[in-house]
């Protein structure tokens, strides 16, 4: 394991939890101020690099796809909510979690019925597929990710914290019952966030569509890392997002490759073999766990009414 | 009271399900047999869910752990040649009760959304850690040559002694899951359900009582997972899935949540219903999700509530 | 003292910048009936929350029966003889009304780790219940759904399930709310039978409750009490008929 090496899993660590940061902010944002459990929001991920992988291939240039793919998942997901969320906002969690596991079947299947069983591939655009020297050579386009992941955080944060409708939407997110009062239209806000919400996610996909594999099923992955993420960083909390997003990726990415270096080190290697990856699989939740032990409403919960 | 009728149907359902292999031999359709069986698991599996989702509130979508532990436990064990039944229980039962109360602990400090996600997460967690024990199939799975030993007389290789034991089990655990919920531990567990912060003003600690009912659900269900493993013979990661979580759960609702013996018809209806769809389409789920949508929205009390009857507390 | 059931010395609580519990000192008397009233936002709530073991005090100590109670959990003070009801009606509302008060006992009955024996057929429990139903006039409603009471009905169910714990100290938080004239006339007279036996703590609104029942009446503004005495003392105190007292002056001195 050399530095290089090592600040290079720390940089992809980085990028990872970018990506979470972009589903776990409009996750985090519905679960605090709808107070809705929505466990589809993994799939608007897929639709996002399905859509955008589609795009891509059509006008073979990533910026239009990303053009294309916004309106396309901010109508997916005003449907969404429109047509199931509304109907659960009264209900229990019980109902919530059912319903929206209803919404996954559903999304899963519709993938699979319209481009195939097979899944989709993208490659990284040519521009982008060599690296750069930042000290280390890097991969272009995962840099990329996580400069343009930190532009959207940082648009995120401002529109969160100057903007009027950002004000809105913290205030929702720590007192659901004022914002009726306040008179603020709460339909609309609900839609409009629950939008935001799924253009984030689908611009995850479009981000991801060329270093993963694009099939059903994958948004499921990035929901468990997205609860962990949500659970640890606190609900309705934009700054937990981020923070928990970030820790949670470099965890998840660093720990992995660390893990079977310093078990080579202290058991022999056969033993290394079984339990390195078994471990570092479980770093990320023994870290939720001793998290939630010390704050079980997570660090920066948002949450008082 | 519950109704005449609900006790008819009880009654008669499992007269039916105690001669069905003698039926199913006669008409010369033997694969009921393990098919009834499997679903009889699944029952188990469900009512288990239902003590603490239905009478308990608490909303664990990490139930799936338990089944893919009990499965485990007869699986490795086997694997290593022990097939001693009694030992494998024990595993199971000491085992199951061990990762209860470790996750409840952890997961009933929490409440509401919180708790969903945390047993979700941990669940998940038993899962991948399935999937990388190389070892042991991983993500492949392992085979389990023998079924667990109990009895030298009692070979569970003959599928008819497999079916009566999941059939006995599963008689076993309606009863004393029935009995439970109505004693003074389930009276603890519906108040809690209904007025944490009451239950607590008049005296409850309740955090003790949902932990064991959180242990005592999980035990039930890692025994469903024991009798699945021994029944398919077969041992998978998979068996640990949320989406298995999420099924279970679904079997609970269609059967009726807080009902105990509806979740037992749910997990046929369910089975049943996911037999012949797969038949018909393999895109069945495509059908299904929108379902599930308006069965939870518009269909709550579930089958177990079409029959009619009320159901008063302190009588059975 | 010894006859001092209650003893609150320097209780402080603050939210953020808020002072909601401002150096309360606070006493109750074996058997009296000691009121606490306030306008809105006077901290009653939050005073109420923490003796009842719901919110932890940032200092200050709270001595029950000659015990410091700040440590200890709700469950455990209801052991220790302290038992509360809640402003807004907190019953069970799927179990019946003898169930409800059935369970209050059970609280108090050992532990609860029985798995077979059905419990509401346990003449242990069902027995007192009933004795208590019949105590606040219930009797008649035994076997009816909480949820299916009269609000009235409930609030007296609200009393009976603290009556249930045996306590020493009774916390009633605004017994009367949402009652009318003849309801609350009843409970009046309920509250004025149980004074000698037990000590009552009352937060309430209405005044005619609070002048005809208490033997002591504490106002509270702002997190602080500025003033405790007898009816009379307060209905005279200038301090308080400004800060609260003044629209209502009409109606007490009617």
């Amino acid at each position: 394991m050399t530095i290089t090496l090592f600040l290079e899993q720390i940089l992809n660590g980085v990028q990872f939890g970018v990506f979470l940061f972009l589903i776990s902010a409009g996750m985090t944002l519905v679960l605090g101020i709808m107070n809705v459990v929505n466990l589809a929001h993994g799939s608007l991920y897929m639709v996002g690099a399905y859509v955008a992988t589609t795009m891509y291939s059509l006008t073979g240039n990533l910026f239009f796809a990303f053009v294309l793919m916004v309106p396309i998942l901010l109508v997916v997901g005003m449907i969404v909510e429109i047509v199931v969320l509304r109907t659960l906002y009264e209900r229990d969690h019980m109902d919530q979690v059912l319903a929206t596991f209803g919404l996954i079947l559903f999304f899963n299947e519709l993938v699979r019925i319209v481009w195939g069983v097979e899944g989709l591939g993208m490659n990284i655009p040519e521009s982008l597929s060599g690296s750069i020297d930042i000290g280390v050579p890097y991969p272009s386009y995962r840099l990329l990710i996580i400069a343009v992941g930190i532009l959207v955080s940082v648009l995120l944060y401002v529109m969160i914290t100057k903007t009027r409708m950002g004000m809105q939407i913290r205030a929702g997110a720590s007192n659901r019952s004022m914002i009726g009062a306040l008179g603020i239209n709460i339909r609309i806000l609900y839609t409009v966030v629950f939008g935001i919400g799924a253009v984030f996610a689908g611009f995850a996909g479009l981000m991801a569509g060329p270093i993963i594999s694009i099939e059903s099923g994958m948004g499921e992955e990035m929901l468990i890392f997205a609860f962990v993420v949500i659970v640890i960083g606190g609900i309705g909390s934009i700054r937990g997002a981020l923070v928990a997003s970030i820790v949670v990726g470099v965890f998840e990415i660093v720990g992995r490759s660390i893990l079977p270096y310093i078990l080579l080190q202290l058991v022999p290697p056969d033993q290394a073999q079984t339990a390195g990856p078994a471990m570092a699989s479980m770093l990320v939740y023994i870290l939720m766990v001793v998290i939630l032990f010390f704050k079980p409403q997570g660090l920066f919960p948002a949450r008082t009414g | 009271m519950l109704s005449r009728l609900k006790i008819w149907v009880l009654l008669l359902s499992f007269l039916f399900l105690a001669v069905l292999p003698i039926v199913a031999e006669w008409i010369g359709e033997e694969f009921y047999i393990s098919l009834v069986a499997r679903m009889m698991v699944f029952a188990i599996a469900a009512m288990s869910l239902d003590l603490i989702l239905g009478y308990g509130g608490m909303v664990s979508f990490g139930h799936a752990m338990f089944f893919g532990l009990g499965c485990y436990s007869v699986g490795i064990l086997a694997f290593y040649e022990l097939t001693n039944g009694w030992l494998q229980l024990f595993v199971c039962i000491f085992g199951t009760a061990l990762i209860g109360a470790f996750v409840g602990f952890i997961s009933l400090r929490t409440s509401g959304i919180y708790f969903i996600m945390v047993t979700f997460a941990l669940a998940q967690m038993f899962y991948f850690l399935g999937i990388s024990l190389e070892a042991y199939g991983g993500d492949d799975g392992l085979p389990i040559d023998t079924r667990s030993e109990f009895f030298s007389f009692f070979d569970l290789s003959e599928e008819w002694n497999m079916y009566y034991l999941i059939l006995g089990t599963l008689t076993a655990c309606t009863l004393f899951g029935w009995k439970c919920v109505n004693s003074r531990f389930g009276m603890v567990l519906r108040g809690s359900q209904a007025n944490l912060v009451r239950m607590e003003a008049i005296g409850f600690s309740t955090l003790k009582y949902r932990l064991s009912a959180f242990i005592i659900s999980g035990v039930m269900c890692g025994l469903a997972g024991f009798l699945l493993g021994n029944l398919t013979e077969f041992l998978t990661p998979e068996y640990m899935h949320w989406f298995r979580s999420g099924e279970i759960m679904i079997m609970v609702i269609v059967g009726g949540m807080g009902t105990l013996f509806g979740p037992l018809y749910g997990a046929f209806a369910y089975l049943i219903f996911e037999e012949v769809m797969a038949g018909y389409t393999e895109y069945w789920q495509f059908y299904f999700g929108p379902l599930l949508i308006i069965l939870v929205l518009f269909a709550k009390k579930g089958l177990w509530g079409l029959l009619p009857g009320k159901e008063n507390l302190g009588d059975d | 003292m010894t006859d001092l059931i209650l003893q609150v010395k320097n209780l402080n609580k603050a939210f953020g910048g808020v002072v909601a519990t401002d150096h309360l000192d606070f006493d109750v008397r074996q058997g009296e009936i000691h009121a606490v009233i306030g306008p809105n936002g006077a901290g009653k709530t939050t005073f109420v929350a923490q003796i009842a073991g719901m919110l932890t005090p940032d200092s200050g100590e709270i001595i029950f029966d000659g015990q410091e109670i700040s440590g200890l959990s709700a469950p455990e003070r209801s052991h220790a003889g302290l038992a509360r009801s809640f402003q807004i009606t907190s019953v069970f509302p799927n179990f019946t009304a003898i169930e409800n008060v059935a369970l209050s006992i059970q609280a108090h009955d050992g532990h609860s780790f029985r798995f077979w024996t059905t419990a509401f057929r346990d003449a242990k429990l069902i027995q007192p219940a009933r004795n208590i139903l019949e105590q606040v006039g219930l009797a008649d409603r035994a076997l009816s759904l909480a949820g299916n009471l009269a609000h009235g009905e409930q609030r007296q169910l609200e009393i009976a399930m603290a009556l249930a714990t045996k306590p020493k100290l009774l916390l009633l938080d605004e017994p009367t709310a949402g009652m009318g004239a003849e309801e609350s006339e009843i409970m009046r007279q309920f509250l004025l039978g149980l004074k000698g036996e037990y000590s009552i703590i009352l937060i309430e609104h209405d005044m005619d409750t609070v002048f005809n029942l208490s033997d002591r009446i504490t106002v509270l503004v702002y997190g602080r009490s500025i003033a405790t005495g007898a009816p009379d003392e307060i209905r005279s105190n200038a301090q308080v008929k400004a800060a609260y007292l003044g629209e209502d002056e009409a109606e007490i001195n009617a």
